[in-house]
């Protein structure tokens, strides 16, 4: 890496990635397949929770995912930004 | 007015819209042509990757592999979904900000070499043409069955208007064709979806009247309750409860993702907005947009399946309603009176089962099975077309850009000229129109499993060589084209294997690892990231210059320039 700042920019991004992607894979690897039978113990409405997972929940915490990735990578930018523009040991960046 | 009556209504609108489209979306340059001139508007590109990348089989077929398959159908919308996190964490970015035309580009320039670029263009044609036949498939199923033309002269005419508009527009025309594409299938996915829950449950949300009791003319109870009793006294599985082996689910899921995420024509669409961050976004629009169908679909695979088990089961033969034999005429429903009853005896014991249920024909035959009115009947037929004619034109622009730009003008004729480029570009789309319209007309199986392979050969192919090019610096080329090959050898001759040579021991007990062949994609996956990784150790790191690209295609650029979004 160029400098300090991208490295950091970069491990912070690492970072975001794999926070969202353990979300990502818990809830549909192991609520939604490997847990899915003993979650169904549970019912709400006319759904058992494991069968409710797997085929509408999951979905709907994708597309949280995106979204909470979306804004947080959007402050990192922001940041990185401003903080390379103070840093002088930075070559141009585009 | 007669359903007829209404299809060609309907399905002549929406063609004369994405004419109408395309003739106003002309496209001048070879960078209009790839990448919509790279100014296309984060929400539009939403609009038009959902469009892209919900095919016929997502619209006409996935409800209906549910319906029959129950919770494990799961893996359908789990990996369908779950593979756009992915897209949009791992790769959407990144392949923005490389800011090039496409997939054998980004694995052309990141790994150095014309033996990696052209093993991309073969893997990137091989998946496209796999998928592409799944689309005019499907397109032709619709006209065959609602227009009452041929299944030939269906394809025939869904080939021709693809033609007209990709080859007039390329990706500026398919862009702006897909956004209207994705509001007329949409809603023609919802409006019998909300009405048919309206019905059953008196609730209008399909979401939510899917997990609600049923109306007392259906008989009161909770839905999803009738639905299991209903399968369970037929002889057929518990609807709620998954059948596969939890680890050929798994498989398969993963699968799905992986290849989602691999996809070219999807991939693609990134190439088409103006930022690093107007890439982020328009992920997160296209997985909302995809979202609203995707929560539905098991809706309304609940709904048509308890329909379909209440209309049929031990009903007088003579007594149907008259879209049994409308759909027995395309052959996709048939009944064999075995016990010469006159009626019809639905069981999951193939023994005394007298109904065969094409899975396809669901989603199409559903607003019929619950009576609702006709135009509603001919605005799902105009809405699968509109599915599987978008999904045809963005694959058919990935064929027609692997050809004229990363073969001729990337590899073969550097010396040719932009005008030539688009020529050939234009020539490569007509070909390509050609065989899979071919192969459309003379299908080789249902349109999902098609389809599932595609995602499968994607997995195994481009999904580990694109992420270790970003994620791992020191990812070398000859790394990359051994993970390649081994992947894409490894699962394409798994599913020959099981499918065609020897598919009748295609049974979980032959299976490695009680893994389908659906599922084995996720395996290549693996076999390619070790076989890259090894293999990468035993040679040099790649030049500092393509260290030193893998490092800015990691960092967000520049501020975005306003870019006037037209």
């Amino acid at each position: 890496m160029r400098d300090k700042h991208a490295r950091a920019y970069w491990r912070a991004n690492v970072r975001i990635l794999a926070g969202l992607l353990s979300v990502w894979f818990f809830i549909s690897y192991v609520c939604g397949i490997l847990l899915a039978d003993t979650l169904d113990a549970i019912r709400f409405g006319g759904f058992k929770l494991g069968f409710w997972i797997a085929q509408q929940g999951s979905i709907y915490v994708f597309v949280v995912l995106i979204i909470v990735y979306v804004v947080l990578m959007d402050r990192l930018d922001a940041r990185y930004r401003s903080d390379s523009e103070k840093g002088v040991s930075r070559e141009d960046q585009s | 007015m007669t359903v007829q009556l209404w299809t060609y209504i309907f399905v002549a609108l929406s063609f004369g819209l994405y004419i109408g489209i395309a003739v106003w979306s002309r496209a001048a340059s070879t960078n209009d042509f790839y990448v919509a001139g790279g100014g296309v508007h984060p929400l539009a590109n939403g609009m038009a990757t959902a469009a892209d990348w919900m095919s016929a089989a997502s619209f006409i077929s996935m409800a209906g592999l549910i319906s029959f398959l129950g919770r494990d159908g799961a893996f359908y919308l789990m990996g369908w979904t779950g593979g756009y996190v992915l897209l949009a964490l791992l790769l959407a970015p990144y392949l923005r900000k490389f800011g090039k035309y496409t997939v054998p580009d980004f694995i052309g320039d990141r790994y150095y070499s014309r033996s990696a670029r052209l093993v991309a263009i073969f893997c990137a044609i091989s998946v496209s043409f796999v998928y592409v036949c799944g689309q005019m498939q499907g397109a032709g199923i619709v006209f065959s069955r609602f227009l009452e033309v041929d299944i030939t002269t269906g394809v025939i005419i869904g080939m021709a208007i693809v033609f007209f508009y990709a080859v007039l527009g390329g990706m500026k025309g398919i862009t702006y064709t897909q956004v209207a594409q994705y509001c007329v299938l949409i809603f023609a996915y919802m409006v019998p979806a909300i009405f048919i829950s309206l019905m059953m449950t008196g609730n209008p949300i399909p979401q939510i009247g899917f997990g609600s009791e049923l109306t007392a003319e259906y008989g009161g109870g909770y839905l999803l309750d009738r639905l299991d009793n209903l399968s369970q006294d037929l002889g057929f599985a518990v609807y709620t409860e998954g059948q596969r082996a939890t680890q050929d689910v798994f498989f398969i899921t993963a699968a799905l993702m992986f290849g989602t995420a691999g996809l070219p024509h999807v991939i693609i669409r990134f190439f088409t907005v103006p930022s690093v961050r107007d890439a982020r976004k328009s992920a997160a629009y296209a997985l909302i947009f995809i979202a609203i169908l995707y929560t539905t679909a098991p809706a309304v695979a609940a709904f048509a399946r308890t329909n379909l088990l209440n209309t049929v089961d031990n009903a007088v033969y003579e007594e149907l309603p008259s879209w049994f034999s409308t759909w027995e005429t395309t052959q996709l429903i048939s009944f064999d009176d075995r016990n010469g009853d006159g009626r019809v005896q639905y069981s999951g014991d193939a023994e005394t089962n007298e109904l065969q249920v094409n899975r396809d024909i669901m989603v199409l035959a559903n607003p019929e099975i619950a009576q609702l009115p006709n135009w509603v009947i001919a605005l799902v037929a105009a809405g699968a077309l509109a599915a599987a004619l978008s999904t045809a034109a963005g694959l058919l622009l990935v064929i027609s850009t692997a050809v004229s730009h990363d073969l001729l003008k990337r590899s073969l004729l550097p010396g040719i000229s932009e005008k030539q480029e688009l020529l050939f570009a234009r020539l490569a789309i007509f070909v390509a129109i050609l065989i899979a319209g071919y192969f459309g007309i003379n299908p080789p199986g249902f349109v999902a499993e098609v389809v599932a392979f595609a995602f499968g050969l994607a997995a195994a192919s481009f999904f580990p060589a694109i992420v270790l090019g970003i994620f791992y610096r020191r990812m070398n080329r000859e790394g990359a084209i051994a993970g390649m090959l081994a992947g894409f050898l490894f699962t394409a001759g798994y599913i020959v294997a099981f499918k065609f040579v020897v598919p009748e021991l295609s049974t979980p007990e032959h299976w490695w690892f009680g893994i389908s062949p659906e599922g084995i994609g996720t395996l290549g996956t693996l076999i390619n990231t070790v076989v890259a990784l090894t293999v990468s150790r035993l040679y040099p790191a790649p030049p500092r210059d393509i260290q030193n690209m893998v490092e800015e295609i990691r960092l967000p650029g520049a501020v975005p320039a306003a870019v006037n979004h037209p």
